[in-house]
């Protein structure tokens, strides 16, 4: 974009004339989420500012973020398994919530901090004119790096309970993801702006996160929904986060159980992989959605920051 | 001669919100008050720069000249109207922005560059002359959070100064560093005109103003108020204040920093 005929100003009465090779155009130009992919160097190191600002001065560093889900994975395990007797009903218990628990993380993750991250960086979005969708997108990736840690400890601890991937495995994994790609950065885009109007909507989101994490099926399984719900599990299933966690759990959990074949059967819905592939389809849509609202109100943020 | 800014009948208006609770904002609309109320920050203003001009934006605080800053930079779009720039826009109004405090001088000068538009091959081109610019030493391998504010100051300034843009916005230019550092700021600033690029200028220190640009916009309350030689300009912004003995010490020094230079 900038090409310029530089030579050397030896004296300063007779400046070189610089030739600007382009045109004249807004300089508030954008083109939304395409903006965001076209500067992807700088979305790289944005994402790697704040992976590296959050383990910057600890020693052990990146190994925190194998301790985090391990932690949890121990209180879900003894906690609920062993107190609360879900090993009793629930085969292989701590893979089913721990396979759940990476997708769950991973939403609320993207979800929490990409509605903070505008007004978080505030300075950036105060004084230059980045793509603002920057900000809500990078905390996804964020969240989405994390995911990796926790994907490992999850592997380990299926192979030591028995677990055998199959082809399911692969597309399972890809498909949750992506469908908490997509609706995470949709929700993390529309609250990111809301939140520079109203901080309100910062507080609501801890609030819609706890119901998030109870909303799926994690803690208890899709069978006892199925049981208790009857053919109103359907509704329940309207939930694109439940889809997205009973493909992850269809990748891990039921591979991992003593019969996947009846596992199958029993414990997973009917149409999952048409259910998954609706369910990203209407991330995708309302993705498209929140770039519109975003760009109805994102030339009010700097006024309002 | 090109064309490099273009501002067409820029206004921009502000949303001045009086409440920020529901229960305010209920209690206000009972008595009958304002909830909000518009504020016009720029009105109509319309001028056209060329390549390689160097301009000087005058104007008391709050006439609108960081707003219009921030317009033609791209952050703010303007209510009605147009501006239209042509090619890489940086300058100091930005300085340090997106450093992050826990992370080293050096990683904090990709990131800065990358947040203004550079590649890494670019950052890669400029990265000596912006450490030895900045002159921080061996600090450059520690966390930003323990520089002093000069230096960190210093450091953004350099990465600014820098950067090969076709427009270079100013705000504030001397406001860092100690007398040393300004004074080769501002051989930097005048390398920067010299070498063809559009300045735009921001500031009340009427010496510098004379020393750096060759035409003046006065702004007033919003309105472009004058536009023309630097003399002309510097005279009329002058004549609108009043001068009380306060603004006869500012006066003197500004002279001094005029010396300075």
């Amino acid at each position: 974009m900038t090409s310029a005929d530089t030579a050397q100003p030896e004296a300063a009465e007779a400046r070189p004339v610089r030739i600007v090779d382009a045109p004249l155009a807004p300089p508030s130009a954008n083109l939304g989420l395409l903006s965001v992919f076209q500067k992807r160097y700088l979305l790289r190191l944005l994402v790697r500012r704040e992976v590296q600002a959050r383990y910057a001065g600890s020693v052990m560093g990146l190994f925190w973020s194998y301790i985090n889900p391990l932690s949890q994975f121990f209180i879900y395990w003894f906690v609920m398994g062993h107190i609360m007797g879900a090993h009793r009903n629930v085969e292989n218990y701590p893979i089913h919530v721990f396979s759940g628990m990476v997708v769950v993380h991973f939403f609320t993750e993207t979800f929490g901090s990409g509605t903070r991250s505008i007004v978080r960086n505030k300075s950036l979005v105060n004084r230059l004119a980045l793509p603002r969708e920057m900000f809500p997108v990078s905390a996804m990736l964020v969240s989405l790096y994390h995911v990796f840690p926790a994907t490992v400890i999850l592997v380990i601890a299926a192979l030591a309970t028995g677990w055998v991937p199959d082809i399911g495995t692969l597309f399972g994994i890809l498909l949750a993801l992506g469908i908490i790609m997509f609706l995470g950065t949709a929700l993390a885009l529309m609250f990111s702006v809301a939140n520079v109007f109203w901080r309100d909507f910062g507080s609501a989101v801890g609030i819609m996160t706890n119901f998030v994490r109870f909303g799926v099926p994690m803690i208890y399984s899709y069978a006892q929904v199925h049981e208790k719900f009857g053919h109103f599990a359907q509704y329940y299933l309207a939930n694109p986060i439940a889809n997205a966690v009973l493909l992850f759990q269809r990748a891990f959990w039921v591979r991992a159980t003593d019969d996947p074949e009846k596992t199958l059967r029993t414990g997973m819905p009917h149409h999952l992989w048409t259910n998954g592939l609706i369910a990203l389809g209407c991330s995708v849509v309302l993705l498209v959605i929140a770039q519109l609202v975003f760009n109805k109100f994102e030339n009010r943020i700097p006024e309002r920051l | 001669m090109v064309e490099s800014i273009r501002v067409e009948h820029v206004t921009k208006n502000f949303t001045l919100q009086y409440h920020r609770t529901f229960k305010q904002m209920t209690v206000a609309m009972a008595k009958g008050q304002d909830v909000s109320n518009t504020f016009t920050a720029v009105d109509d203003v319309s001028f056209s720069v060329q390549q390689g001009e160097s301009i000087g934006l005058m104007g008391l605080n709050g006439s609108g000249k960081s707003t219009l800053l921030k317009v033609i930079n791209g952050v703010m779009r303007p209510d009605k109207g147009q501006v239209l720039t042509r090619g890489r826009i940086a300058g100091l109004i930005a300085t340090g922005a997106g450093f992050h405090p826990q992370l080293t001088g050096r990683e904090n000068i990709y990131l800065n560059a990358a947040v203004m538009g550079l590649t890494e091959k670019e950052t890669d081109k400029i990265f000596d002359e912006v450490v030895e610019f900045a002159d921080i030493g061996r600090f450059l391998d520690v966390p930003v959070n323990t520089y002093s504010s000069g230096m960190k100051s210093r450091l953004g300034f350099s990465v600014a100064v820098h950067i090969d843009s076709d427009i270079f916005l100013a705000d504030e230019v001397l406001a860092v560093g100690d007398k040393y550092f300004k004074r080769k700021c501002l051989a930097k600033m005048e390398e920067i005109r010299n070498s063809g690029r559009t300045i735009f200028y921001v500031s009340h220190a009427e010496a510098s103003v004379k020393r750096m640009c060759e035409r003046v916009l006065v702004l007033e309350k919003g309105k472009l108020a004058f536009d023309g030689p630097v003399e002309e300009g510097i005279h009329y912004f002058q004549y609108g204040e009043e001068l009380t003995g306060e603004e006869d010490e500012l006066a003197l020094e500004d002279a001094e920093l005029g010396a300075d230079i």
